[in-house]
């Protein structure tokens, strides 16, 4: 297996785009980082895609050949593969990229990852959402995705004491992130009050507890790291790129206040790095309702099991902090294009370790994770990022 | 939803119908063909025998939806739950017949035979469990208690065409 650099990111804006379209924004993204990788579309080897729900949202199926066709490189015959897992799609795409370049199958390939979803009814958009948890036996009776984050919501405030002012925390630092990044979704600060009085969605969630339906793409371009000096001063290693999965309805579970498959890949990323949660200055969590990053600073081992939601009301994860989690504003912010965002979140963690990231620059960035989850957590991805000097 | 789809599922959601495995004893809801338990997967293909749930249990966590599932917008807002059943699966049912401010962790209930949802004023009626508190008596006839039996095919109401 070789070394496997990033080379260059690129984004779109996050959020309603209604004068945009699914094709447009995937070709802007990988465009983007393409120029920022100094290479040529005839440079590349293969296009991977995370998508979770096109044929759902857009009603098109066969999506990465329709990327990879409006981006020019359908004459050259581009191997083009979509990648599906859930709200993780974006993340795992970036595995098999990963895998690819690894490997020595392909010098240099795009992972883009893109989501249209205000082309449908908030509702739909809701349904589709509750399709990465067990339709026949969670949705059938009930449940939607938050529905089903509540229970562990209730379930944490049970057994730890968590409270509904700490999970309220959780939206506010989102918001306070997403403030400092022009391409987030939402960009306006929010109180602890107004979390707590927004209308409920599935007690004790709220409104402000739920990422929004957002439209969006990002991109990276990925190559051998050996070969990475020839593109950008900065190259930025793939420590680790790991997968795991866990069951599909959280009813299954041993424990419902951890993901068993967030714990699993943290622990494999954490061994094949040689690093420790500790080594790590900024991570970007998945953060779908705020109960999530809560199970995962825990799961991932930034904090002993049941004490996130007071170490995060703390202040412990703000800019700055040990670590500093969703500079980007996460997807409560930045906003949740489900296949677009594990790409994004290397995006963000990518130019944190460059030293780009401006307003919300964690200074001295050399170490970052970042940790992407379908449903309920029956797919969890965690990718270790770290400056290649 | 097809009606086989949901139909074929009848033994399961009308009649609590599970499965044991009988190498290690552990039961499942809904029924499994492999034993995630047992070390060796394999040995358990066809050892997973058909166990009935009895439909009592209790409230693990809950949680009072707003924004409903599709087909559920009549209900809202609703109590749905995670029910520990004394059999050991996990289940995930509304709870009904009861003030939602009367919901706690720790609360014993039965399952219950309810309409879940209908597809639209002229689509399928979807039937399966629902749980209510165990010592209230209008929560209905639990499931185990109902009768042993598993429906032949989907009700009358289901077999009209729409």
């Amino acid at each position: 297996m070789r070394e496997v650099a990033v080379l260059g990111v690129g984004q779109t804006k996050f959020g309603e785009l209604w004068d945009r379209s699914f094709r447009e924004i995937g070709i802007e993204a990988g465009l983007h980082a393409l120029i920022d990788a100094k290479l040529s579309s005839a440079d590349l080897g293969a296009l991977f895609l995370g998508n979770m729900a096109s044929g759902t949202l857009i009603d098109q199926e066969h999506i990465a050949p329709l990327i990879a066709d409006y981006a020019g490189l359908a004459g050259r015959h581009l191997p083009a593969v979509r990648v599906e897992g859930g709200g993780a799609s974006g993340a795992l795409a970036l595995h098999q990229g990963y895998l690819a370049v690894a490997s020595g199958a392909y010098d240099y390939v795009v992972v883009g990852g893109a989501e249209k979803l205000t082309d449908v009814p908030d509702a739909t958009a809701t349904q589709i959402t509750a399709s990465t948890a067990d339709h026949e036996w969670e949705v059938v009776f009930g449940a939607t995705l938050p529905a089903l984050w509540g229970l562990v919501a209730r379930r944490h405030m049970h057994l730890y004491g968590t409270t509904r002012e700490q999970l309220a925390r959780v939206s506010v630092h989102a918001h306070e992130m997403g403030s400092k990044n022009p391409n987030a979704h939402y960009r306006n600060r929010i109180t602890v009050e107004q979390v707590l009085g927004a209308p409920p969605i599935a007690e004790p969630l709220g409104v402000l507890d739920c990422a929004p339906f957002s439209d969006g793409a990002a991109a990276v371009v990925l190559g051998p790291l050996e070969e990475a000096r020839q593109h950008t001063d900065t190259p930025i290693r793939i420590a680790a790129s790991v997968v795991a999965c866990d069951t599909m309805a959280l009813q299954h579970r041993k424990e419902f206040t951890s993901v068993g498959a967030t714990v699993e890949s943290a622990r494999t990323a954490f061994r094949r790095a040689r690093r420790a949660p500790a080594d790590v200055q900024v991570a970007e969590i998945h953060d779908a309702y705020s109960i999530c990053p809560l199970i995962g600073l825990e799961d991932l081992g930034f904090v002993e099991r049941g004490r996130a939601g007071p170490e995060f009301a703390s202040g412990r994860f703000a800019l700055g902090g040990t670590p500093t989690v969703n500079p980007s504003g996460g997807e409560k912010a930045q906003g949740r294009p489900f296949g677009a965002v594990g790409v994004a979140q290397v995006v963000e963690l990518v130019r944190q370790l460059r030293g780009e990231a401006k307003e919300r620059q964690v200074s001295g960035a050399k170490l970052a994770l970042a940790h992407d989850l379908g449903g309920t957590g029956a797919t969890s991805v965690v990718h270790l990022l770290e400056r290649a000097n | 939803m097809s009606i086989a789809r949901f139909w074929r599922e009848t033994p399961r959601r009308y009649n609590l119908g599970g499965s044991k495995c009988t190498t290690c004893g552990t039961v499942y809801f809904p029924p499994r063909p492999v034993c995630p338990e047992c070390t060796h997967h394999r040995q358990s293909i066809e050892k997973m025998v058909p166990f009935q749930l009895s439909g009592a249990g209790e409230v693990l966590s809950y949680t009072v939806v707003h924004e409903p599932a599709e087909g559920f917008e009549m209900q809202v807002p609703y109590v749905l739950a995670l029910v520990r059943t004394d059999e050991g699966p996990v289940l995930t049912g509304q709870v009904v017949d009861v003030d939602p401010a009367q919901i706690a962790i720790g609360l014993r209930v039965r399952a219950t035979f309810r309409k879940l949802r209908e597809e639209g004023a002229a689509g399928v009626i979807h039937y399966g469990y629902k749980f209510a508190p165990a010592d209230e008596p209008g929560g209905g006839p639990s499931t185990a208690a109902r009768s042993g039996t598993v429906p032949a095919g989907p009700p009358a109401a289901e077999r009209s065409p729409a």
